[in-house]
């Protein structure tokens, strides 16, 4: 299982945004810190927009802030935005007829992708700022 | 938790599930609800105004598949109406303070995926998942069998 480059942008973007709500955070800041060109990021913030987690705010100390609830967004709210999680989990083989051991691997790569999505799906925003705040302690300790 | 509760802990059951199971709660209760020499068992209810609003129910298992002794929490649910006030996490820690004074120092639980709304009250505990995985097959009925005789 691997998300897409759009999607961890707008994971990372989200997270920041939501452990500072009341902040503009504008977006080269975000891009510097997480080594993607302003321009990439962009597109992925328009699309939080768009779908109403963020905002954007004009102007002198302008920048992107966290407009939804970090209670209840949820990791897999964010990814949906971006791709179809595990509609793809093995390449097809060009015209080629799916054979019982094809069957077989996409029971096992299903399986995985079930336990996954119900993963993203239970971890909030909050909660994924508390094990932020968690790794931070560890780090420092 | 009282005998006189059950019927409230079976209706908040009933609410959530849509299945009232009163003989698998009296089961439950006979079993949880009363204290047993050498066991660390709680069936812990949440009283809100004389009423019951939530329960949990946990015990120590030991050496399952060589797993050290580690607290388990099989049951817990809150009325919708009592929900998002605290009440699943004061549950929750006066559980986990049980466990801590039966000398385990660790906590699991099991529940199904679809479940996000429990699912999510476990992660914002801090709650990760483990090192067990669940597995589970189909049972045919025994040959011969009628549906009445296989339940």
């Amino acid at each position: 299982m691997r998300l897409q480059v759009n999607t961890m942008l707008a994971l990372y973007s989200v997270i920041e945004f939501a452990a500072d709500p009341q902040r503009h955070i504008p977006a080269v800041v975000i891009a510097q810190k997480y080594g993607v060109s302003p321009h990439h990021l962009a597109k992925v913030l328009a699309e939080l927009a768009h779908a109403g987690i963020v905002e954007s705010v004009r102007g002198v100390g302008g920048g992107y802030r966290f407009v939804g609830n970090a209670r209840r967004l949820t990791l897999m709210d964010v990814i949906a935005l971006f791709e179809d999680f595990g509609a793809a989990s093995r390449p097809r083989r060009e015209g080629a007829a799916q054979t019982t051991v094809d069957q077989a691997l996409d029971v096992v790569l299903h399986e995985i992708d079930e336990n996954a999505r119900a993963t993203f799906s239970s971890i909030t925003l909050a909660t994924m700022l508390q094990l932020v705040a968690r790794q931070q302690r560890s780090k420092a300790d | 938790m009282r005998r006189t509760d059950l019927d409230q802990v079976i209706a908040i059951d009933a609410t959530v599930t849509g299945h009232e199971k009163r003989p698998y709660w009296q089961r439950v209760y006979r079993r949880y609800g009363v204290p047993s020499a050498g066991e660390v068992r709680h069936f812990l209810v949440a009283v809100r105004a004389r009423t019951v609003v939530g329960f949990l129910i946990g015990e120590v298992r030991d050496w399952e598949f060589g797993s050290p002794p580690c607290g388990w929490v099989f049951a817990i649910d809150v009325a919708p109406e009592a929900r998002q006030c605290g009440t699943g996490t004061l549950l929750l820690a006066a559980s986990v303070a049980a466990f801590r004074r039966a000398g385990v120092r660790k906590l699991r639980t099991m529940l199904s995926r679809d479940n996000i709304v429990i699912l999510s009250f476990f992660r914002s505990q801090g709650m990760m998942a483990g090192p067990l995985i669940p597995l589970e097959m189909d049972l045919a009925p025994p040959a011969g069998a009628t549906p009445a005789a296989a339940r």
